[in-house]
């Protein structure tokens, strides 16, 4: 269990944010750049020092104003991955993950038997006398990855770690890493700019804007009541994730998920695909449609609510499995008499699903 | 096509005149540096040339200086290495007039060195007496060598490798104390090999600038064959009587002068090419 309450003043930022992390969860802190992400990180590594405030890991005080503790981040259980990786250019892929091991004086035995091990699930193994200079894009990430989890942290800091890859690489890393973080038991704090990232990859997400946690919530929680325009414009959007369904031979290509199936315009590509729906191609329905709407969803109406406030548009929250935003006119709901209960149909076009991987 | 337009691009007389100029004060300049070093190495053949490196004052300099330079260069780093750390990673009061006291033996006179060197640990010098107690004797000594080399050489030193520390970058320091590692270890293990070719440029040219240290030697620790007169003063006191020898001498401090240049130059990029300073050059 991670639990932190900080409070940092640097010249005229201020951060201010408390929230607690569960192990074996990832929590995902996602903003706008300089909305004190990558400070929240440092602070819980123990490279800079609360102002006020208290950070625990596991039971361990790490900060704590008030007892004055401040345990600096060489002698705390964490791993931290930096932006860029930072990985050390004057060692070896093998140096750098024996790193940690080395300065915490484990046998060079242990230390060989658990590099061996990382490097090989990291599927690095071959690599390990390159320099970082030799290495690709992704090699440097699983590279740091490995660097990091050799230590078998309780905390697990990852900072933007896809932002530093080409868009074709960032692809097989995200499953990669997916998989990766829901088998650890660690707790992991994941940093991101990406509102998509912050869905795929957050079992819990912190919307951090101007130095505060502007809402917190489920993936779930923040589709269906975004409690601000910055969190509605970050998640306003429907997203699917899942394969490419058998094809039947007839029709559009079709994406299967934990939810069912939907159709989607292109062709998903194998692997793990990410389909997103803009609320604005959803369109409601009081009696089932007939016709060429390939996807279909029926759920009761959650929440109605004027977007922007007072505006002349509607954000619908449907209680669909999975949960959907439909975005629509004023007239449209007084046309239907929509109200908040009533079970209505939805629909969105394969065309109108953006695929993303 | 447009590069040879370019070439046949008639130049107005004002251009014409002022490339003119440039290349009658380069050469000027040219000849004035390079004709003495040329003439130095074409005035004695080469075989005389190690006849002569055979002779018993010439071999005891060689020997002296080899051995006072490497000492004062190894004492150099072992007291250098804390200031140059303190220099590059702290802010404290005082730091740029500490920063102009460490350059200042760089343009300081050498003789004027000496003289100062003599007020200090002379026998009737500030420190001297306590030293005496100590059985230490440092003018007209070859430790009194060792001590005017470093005070003249260790700015070289210091100034390179305090630059080399400080340009490390910040994220390796952080990614190692994130990874376990104690200050010090930060330091020896990150640290240091990040700025081993800024250490070593300066280690190299301390070492030369010791080698070739005149002033604040003969005026500190005077001119004794064997105990104080390294190849500098060698050179001087041959000229006097041998210029054969004298110039045999110089030829040698020229070689090795030119020797440490080069690879001061030279191993930085060596480095580079290794991957010690590579990596996120493009950041």
């Amino acid at each position: 269990m991670l639990v932190s309450r900080i409070a940092k003043r640097r010249g005229r930022f201020e951060l201010d944010v408390e929230f607690t992390a569960a192990a074996g969860s990832t929590t995902v802190i996602v903003g706008e750049s300089g909305a004190g992400k990558t400070s929240i990180l440092r602070l819980l590594a123990g490279l800079d020092f609360p102002d006020r405030g208290l950070i625990s890991v596991g039971g361990a005080v790490y900060a704590d104003t008030e007892s004055e503790t401040a345990v600096p981040a060489w002698q705390r259980d964490i791993a931290y991955v930096p932006q860029d990786y930072a990985l050390f250019p004057h060692l070896s892929v093998w140096g750098n993950v024996a790193f940690g091991l080395e300065a915490l004086r484990v046998s060079s035995r242990d230390t060989g038997a658990r590099v061996e091990e990382a490097l090989g699930r990291a599927g690095i193994l071959p690599l390990r006398d390159r320099r970082p200079a030799q290495l690709s894009g992704g090699q440097q990430q699983r590279t740091a990855l490995a660097r990091a989890l050799v230590l078998n942290p309780s905390l697990l800091l990852l900072d933007e770690p896809l932002s530093a890859l080409d868009l074709q690489t960032r692809r097989t890393v995200r499953t990669e890493l997916r998989e990766l973080l829901r088998g650890l038991s660690c707790i992991t704090v994941y940093v991101t700019h990406s509102p998509l990232e912050a869905l795929v990859f957050g079992s819990r997400i912190l919307v951090v804007d101007q130095g505060r946690i502007s809402q917190a919530g489920s993936r779930d929680e923040l589709l269906r009541s975004p409690r601000s325009r910055f969190v509605a414009e970050l998640m306003g959007t429907n997203l699917f994730i899942g394969q490419r369904a058998a094809d039947d031979g007839a029709g559009s290509p079709r994406v299967r998920t934990p939810d069912g199936e939907i159709s989607v315009g292109d062709d998903p590509g194998d692997g793990e695909v990410f389909a997103t729906v803009s609320p604005r191609e959803v369109t409601l329905h009081r009696d089932r449609p007939e016709g060429s709407a390939q996807n279909v969803f029926c759920g009761p109406i959650l929440e109605l609510v004027p977007e922007p406030p007072g505006g002349e548009r509607l954000r619908v929250v449907l209680g669909t499995r999975p949960v959907l935003v439909a975005e629509i006119t004023r007239e449209a709901v007084i046309g239907m008499s929509l109200a908040e209960g009533m079970t209505v149909y939805a629909t969105f076009k394969a065309t109108g699903v953006s695929l993303y991987s | 096509m447009t590069s040879g337009a370019a070439r046949f691009r008639r130049l107005s007389l004002g251009e014409l005149a002022l490339r003119l100029a440039v290349a009658l004060l380069g050469t000027l300049l040219l000849l004035l540096l390079g004709l003495p070093l040329l003439s130095l190495l074409v005035r004695v053949p080469a075989g005389e040339l190690l006849g002569r490196l055979r002779d018993p004052i010439v071999v005891e300099a060689l020997r002296l200086s080899l051995i006072t330079s490497t000492a004062s260069t190894l004492a150099i780093v072992l007291l250098g290495l804390p200031v140059a750390y303190l220099l590059a990673t702290s802010e404290f009061r005082g730091k740029r007039l500490l920063e102009v006291l460490i350059a200042l033996p760089m343009v300081l006179p050498p003789t004027v060195a000496g003289v100062a060197l003599l007020t200090a640990f002379g026998r009737t010098g500030l420190a001297g007496g306590a030293l005496g107690a100590l059985g230490v004797e440092l003018p007209f000594s070859t430790l009194g060598v060792v001590v005017a080399q470093m005070f003249v050489a260790a700015p070289f030193f210091i100034g390179a490798t305090s630059a080399g520390l400080a340009e490390v970058d910040r994220r390796y320091l952080d990614a190692s104390a994130t990874l376990r590692a104690a200050p010090v270890r930060t330091f020896f293990r990150v640290m240091l090999p990040l700025a081993l070719p800024s250490l070593l440029a300066g280690a190299a040219m301390g070492w030369a600038r010791a080698l070739g240290e005149f002033g604040a030697t003969i005026t500190f620790a005077g001119n004794m064959p064997g105990v104080t007169q390294t190849m500098p003063l060698a050179v001087y006191i041959a000229l006097q009587t041998d210029v054969e020898a004298a110039i045999a001498l110089s030829v040698v401090l020229l070689l090795v002068s030119l020797a440490v240049l080069l690879s001061v130059r030279l191993a930085p990029s060596g480095f580079t090419a290794l991957g010690v300073r590579a990596g996120f050059s493009d950041r």
